[in-house]
Order: structure tokens, then C-alpha cells, then sequence
């Protein structure tokens, strides 16, 4: 085991993948010089430095050309490669819009399964860094509108290695969203290769009253929100789904049978999210089980705002998601005696 | 370039095919069926035959809306491809592309594509992927006038450049969008484009010429093939049909003279009088070679009749290669999804 960041397990995930597989190659821009910490060493001399260790053929920078680095990807990988395309903003991705829903999503099913598509797209969720609205998406949901794209959405170091070691030996197209505010995040990440599958959620604690699902960077939110709830007596169950296409939905439902509620933590819109098809399928499929109705902690419709002041209350948070809980959860809480002095103003509340 | 007798017999018979091929398809459109419409390649045969016969049996193309005659020119049976425009199970896609998304890969053919510009991509990354394995396999990328106006191609042109990517950028200039004429919507010329780039750019005006195109498309196949990179190569040429088949314009954008000139230099007619003149074959040798090619359209449209629509079920396969993620889909995973083309089958879920 070796502590390692989120950054640094994606950074393990490539090299293991380059070493295991000549076809894998990564293209993208600036990944030569490992701008972003995935591709290298320390300096280009360093033992660790991919282009030193893998050579021009196989770690390409691009033009900023978002267009053809989709799709030649696409097309490399339905005659043989493997590519890794690193994207870097999540935002970036809508200028290759046409590649990724008309090529490398409908290629393989309106060409009666002739080709496969081997290819990973990395891009990073900028978001709550106060980097303006055209650095600050969480696409994620337009994508799971897409069918033939698988998506992931890890939240841990340990995920972010395994899953991208899947996704990688994976002969469908991947998108991986990685949460900027997860980079630091350090835990202990096995150093043999492992990996994990889709479509398999992970329960990040359990709990019996109330389940909460988080995707992406509201994982270590909720997680935070579980254990100060416990404080107030309320058990909390928190899963993180890992992956959105496929979806492990059964996880959830087995454990919105158990507690019979559930709130969803979602960093992406509201509008027809992630958090939004999770609360229909248990609606669909476990209505008889829920105690309460669904609630989702999310980002309302509007744009990202730069200024701190305006952009950091958008996003669920613990406190949030805390009071999310609270009211699925609302039986449970004991009422004080006195209900003077409880700040029931609606302009006070956190924003749903 | 003198080319052996076969090699230059075979042009024309593939543009025979791609002749009675589109006649027939579009005859089965004016007859219900065909489903939907088909975009024909009546007119422009020579600059298909001429481009799909310079490349060799494993290298790459990519093609367009007006579809069939790239995998037909690169030697793909026509029975599936027929099969394909009617919707059946033995179609080369499954029954589930369709005329506009033709593809078959076992001749090198990746794909058309219904939007304009789209497979350029494809096609440069078909390259990216013979460069770094070292294949020796070129790839080529089919495009009209239209997508000549798409930022696709000049992002495709630039990396390729950069990158020395054996591709050949074909456009396929038939002169006019569904019916705007190219040159009111098109800044200068476009085999010109080239220069920007630093690649290579000829301009066959004499597009109906199966040879000249053939010339023009083999130096640059050649070039590609010594690792020297990219090339455009922008061909003229002319389509009889209206954009669709069933179209029909209030508003005659082609004059009757102008028709009348494009057919007088028919490329099918062209080349049957330089094969005869030439000493290739004789009007007796090409009489037999139409009748079979027409017999062998009407054998397509046979294996077409004789083969079932897919089942109901083939509507949710081949979207992944496995089967994945729950199974509370009504579909049921994997449930009765039988491949009757071989692939891996794949359920979809929700």
C-alpha cells in the first residue's frame, strides 16, 4: 500500500495501463510535459517521466483541436489503439459534441457491431474553484443521456485507480469525470494492480434510517454530513454509485428497503441529473418501500458565478446535505420544547 | 500509369455496379421498398472506382451520406449492402444503419456518416492508429463540397500534417449542396486549402475520368505510404440524381444544358470507349460484362427478398460490447438476444 493522491492513483492507473498494453496511448494537450501530474516524474529526467519512458509514438500533445482529438481517438480505436484522450476541462468537452454522440456513441450499434471502441476521455470538474462558468461544469449528466457511452465518477484515490484500469481494458467508450476538489485527497491505495468493475456502487458506511447516495466530490461531503447526523441520533447509509452508465441502482433500492428514505447528492443541475434518475428508478421500482418523499441536494439551475461569495453556496456541502437528511428524516428528530428561536425564514435555507 | 488489363476491367465493372446498384435502389424508393431515401452516386462513379481501386485491400476509408458506392468501389459483395438500404436482418449492418450508415469492415470500409464532416476524425485517427503500429495501412477520408465548409476537416488536416499521418483527404466535389451551388457558399478553391497546411493539394478537373482520378489518388496513397503524410486531392464531378431520391425541387437549380453536358461525359460511357480503343476489352467482352453485373444487382435484391427483418429484440443489441448493469430492464439482459452476424451481443439496459 502507498498513500497516494487522486491525482497521483490516475497517474499509477496510465502507467500501469501503458505498461501492460503497447496499443495504449495518450493524447491530449500538454500531456508531454505532465502538466496535470498524470504522465511523469517530477522532471523530464525523472525515471518516472512518460515521455522518457514511452516515447513521441505514444504520449502526443495536440493542438487544441478538441474536434479531431475525439475523433481520431475514436477512429484510432476502431482499427486497433487504445487511446487514453486526456481533455483536460470537463467544459471542453462540448466542442467535440458531434464526436462523442453521432461517433463513438452510434458507431458500434448502427454498424451492427462491427467495431468496437476501445477509448478512455479523462476530463477534470473545475468546479468551486472560482474558475468562471466556462471552466466550472459537471457534464456528466448530458452524457448519461447517451446511450453506447459508459461514464464513471470516482470519488476516492483507490476508485480513481481501479476503475480507470477498467475503463481502459474496456473495449466500450468511457468518459471519466474527475472532481478537481478530489485532487488532493491522499488514502492507501494497494500498489499491485487491481481493478474494480462497473457498475458495482460501494458502500462508503452504512446506516439504517436514512440512505444517501453522493456522486463524485459530494462523497466526502455526505460522509461528513453522516457523521454529525450521527451525532443527533440519525444512522446514515452512504453509497457512492462509482459509475453512472452502467448503474448499480440495486444497491441502492436494497438499502432504500432497509432505511425507506433516501437523499441524493449530486454537484451537477438539477434538471434531468444524475440524482434526478435515481430518484425515478426508486420511485419506480421501490415506491412501496419509501417512508418519505426523495429529496436531492444539488446545484440549482443557473450558471456558475465567479465570485466566491456567490459560487461556494451553490454546491451541495455537509451542511447541506445534513439538512437534506434532516427533512427526509424528519420523524426521527425529536422537537425541542421550545420552538422560539428556530430560523424558519425560507431566504435562510440552503439552496435545493 | 499503365495499369495490367484486370485492374483496369475491374473499374469498370465496379462502376457498373455502383451504376445498376443506385438505379435499383432508387427504383425501390419510388416503390416503397426501400424505408426512408437513399442518396445515389449515379454520375459520380469514376471518382469512387478512381479513389476506392488506389487504395489496397487493407487500408482505410470513411464516407458520407451519399454512401454506397465507396464500399461497393472497395469490393464489399452488394447482397448485404442491398439487404442494408431494405432494412433486413442479413444487411451488412444488421438491418440497423441503414443507406446512410453503411459500413463494412472487412474491407477496410469504418463507416458513413449522416453528418457532414463528422468521419473525417474517424479516418485521421484510422491513420493515427497504422502510424503508431506501424502497419503500413493508409486510410482515406471521403467528403463533399459541404464538409470541405466544416471546421472538422481543417482540424483533421492540421493534426494529420503535424503528426505525418498517411491519410488522404478525398473531397468529392459533385458541385452543389442539396441546391446550392458549391461555389456561392465556398471561399476560393479547395484543393488550395492544402497549402494552409503544408500538405499537397490537387484540383482532377476531369473528374469522370476513372484514370485521372486513379493517378491523382495513387501519388498521394504513395506518399502516405512512404510515411511522408496527408494530401488533398479535390475531384469534380457531377450528380444526376436530385440530393435524395423522392426529392423534388419547385425551383430548377441545374439548367437542362448543363444536365445535358455532364451526361454527354458520362464516365462509365467515357471509359468503355477508352477500354475498347485501347485494346483492353472489345463491345462484345462489355456487353458480357454488363448483363453480368446487372444480374449480379438483381441477385442483391434476391438474397434482399429472401432475408427476414431482424428480430424485434436486435434493437437493443450491439450498443456494448457485454452486457452490463442491472437487469431490471423490461428487456431482460441478454434474454433471446441472438447475433445472427457473429458479434458479441449486448443487452441494453434501461
Amino acid at each position: 500500500m502507498t498513500r497516494m493522491s487522486y491525482l497521483g492513483a490516475i497517474g499509477a492507473a496510465q502507467r500501469e495501463a501503458m505498461e501492460a498494453d503497447e496499443r495504449v496511448v495518450i493524447i491530449g494537450e500538454d500531456v508531454e510535459a505532465n502538466v496535470y501530474g498524470t504522465t511523469g516524474g517530477k522532471s523530464r529526467s525523472d525515471k518516472g517521466d512518460f515521455l522518457q519512458m514511452y516515447g513521441p509514438n505514444r504520449i502526443r500533445n495536440t493542438p487544441i483541436s478538441e474536434e479531431v482529438i475525439v475523433g481520431s481517438a475514436i477512429g484510432a480505436a476502431m482499427t486497433g489503439l487504445r487511446p487514453i484522450v486526456d481533455l483536460s476541462y470537463s467544459s471542453f468537452l462540448y466542442m467535440a459534441m458531434d464526436q462523442f454522440v453521432n461517433q463513438a456513441a452510434k458507431n458500434r450499434y448502427m454498424f451492427g457491431g462491427q467495431a468496437s471502441i476501445p477509448v478512455v476521455f479523462r476530463s477534470a470538474m473545475f468546479y468551486g474553484l472560482n474558475t468562471g462558468a466556462h471552466h466550472s461544469d459537471r457534464p456528466y449528466p448530458m452524457f448519461m443521456n447517451v446511450p453506447g457511452l459508459k461514464i464513471m465518477v470516482p470519488a476516492s484515490p483507490a476508485d480513481a485507480k481501479g476503475l480507470l484500469r477498467t475503463a481502459v481494458d474496456m473495449d466500450d467508450p468511457v468518459l471519466t469525470f474527475e472532481a478537481c476538489t478530489l485532487w488532493g485527497l491522499k488514502e492507501e491505495v494497494p500498489d499491485e494492480e487491481y481493478k474494480i468493475p462497473f457498475g458495482v456502487a460501494r458502500t462508503v458506511r452504512e446506516g439504517s434510517d436514512v440512505t444517501l447516495v453522493a456522486i463524485s466530490s459530494a462523497v466526502p461531503e455526505a460522509v461528513k454530513a453522516a457523521e454529525a447526523l450521527a451525532d443527533d441520533g440519525i444512522s446514515v447509509e452512504v453509497i457512492d454509485p462509482r459509475t453512472l452508465v452502467p448503474l448499480d441502482i440495486e444497491t441502492v433500492i436494497r438499502s432504500v428497503q432497509r432505511t425507506g428514505r433516501l437523499v441524493i447528492a449530486d454537484p451537477a443541475h438539477k434538471t434531468c441529473g444524475a440524482a434526478a434518475e435515481i430518484s425515478a428508478l426508486v420511485a419506480e421500482e421501490a415506491f412501496e418501500s419509501l417512508r418519505a418523499p426523495i429529496v436531492r441536494a444539488v446545484t440549482p439551475n443557473t450558471q456558475i458565478p465567479f465570485s466566491p461569495s456567490l459560487e461556494k453556496q451553490l454546491y451541495p456541502n455537509r451542511a447541506s446535505i445534513a439538512d437534506a437528511v434532516r427533512r427526509v428524516a424528519g420523524e426521527l428528530i425529536t422537537a425541542p420544547d421550545d420552538l422560539a428561536g428556530i430560523d424558519d425564514d425560507p431566504a435562510h435555507q440552503a439552496p435545493r | 500509369m499503365s495499369l495490367p488489363p484486370d485492374v483496369l476491367l475491374e473499374m469498370q465493372r465496379r462502376m457498373l455496379r455502383i451504376r445498376y446498384f443506385d438505379e435499383r435502389a432508387s427504383l425501390m424508393v419510388k416503390r416503397g421498398h426501400i424505408p426512408g431515401t437513399v442518396h445515389t452516386s449515379i454520375g459520380q462513379e469514376a471518382q469512387v472506382v478512381g479513389a476506392t481501386m488506389a487504395l489496397g485491400e487493407h487500408d482505410y476509408m470513411s464516407g458520407n451520406h451519399r454512401s454506397h458506392g465507396h464500399p461497393i468501389g472497395k469490393g464489399s459483395p452488394l447482397g448485404p449492402l442491398m439487404a442494408e438500404l431494405v432494412g433486413k436482418a442479413d444487411g451488412v449492418c444488421g438491418g440497423k444503419g441503414g443507406s446512410l450508415h453503411l459500413a463494412d469492415f472487412n474491407v477496410g470500409s469504418l463507416g458513413e456518416s449522416g453528418i457532414i464532416g463528422s468521419s473525417i476524425p474517424i479516418a485521421t485517427g484510422a491513420a493515427l492508429s497504422s502510424k503508431v503500429l506501424g502497419n503500413g495501412r493508409v486510410a482515406l477520408a471521403f467528403f463533399g463540397d459541404g464538409a470541405a465548409n466544416q471546421g472538422s476537416l481543417y482540424e483533421s488536416m492540421n493534426i494529420a500534417g503535424v503528426w505525418k499521418l498517411p491519410v488522404i483527404f478525398l473531397c468529392e466535389n459533385n458541385q452543389y449542396a442539396l441546391s446550392t451551388p458549391a461555389h456561392t457558399v465556398t471561399s476560393g478553391v479547395i484543393a488550395d486549402r492544402a497549402a494552409g497546411f503544408g500538405m499537397p493539394g490537387v484540383r482532377v478537373e476531369n473528374g469522370q475520368e476513372v484514370l485521372s482520378v486513379y493517378d491523382a489518388v495513387s501519388t498521394a496513397v504513395e506518399r502516405a505510404r512512404r510515411g511522408e503524410g496527408p494530401s488533398l486531392v479535390e475531384v469534380v464531378t457531377y450528380r444526376y440524381n436530385e440530393h435524395s431520391e423522392g426529392l423534388r425541387l419547385s425551383v430548377d437549380y441545374r439548367n437542362a444544358e448543363e444536365k445535358a453536358l455532364w451526361r454527354s461525359r458520362d464516365p462509365i460511357l467515357l471509359f468503355r470507349t477508352w477500354l475498347v480503343e485501347n485494346g483492353v476489352a472489345s463491345e462484345d467482352d462489355l456487353d458480357k460484362m454488363d448483363a453480368e453485373v446487372r444480374e449480379e444487382v438483381e441477385e442483391s435484391v434476391r438474397f434482399t427478398d429472401a432475408s427476414p427483418f431482424p428480430e424485434p429484440s436486435r434493437a437493443f443489441a450491439d450498443l456494448y460490447t457485454e452486457p452490463f448493469g442491472p437487469t431490471h430492464s423490461e428487456h431482460g439482459r441478454g434474454a433471446g438476444l441472438d447475433n445472427p452476424i457473429g458479434h458479441p451481443t449486448t443487452g441494453a439496459v434501461r
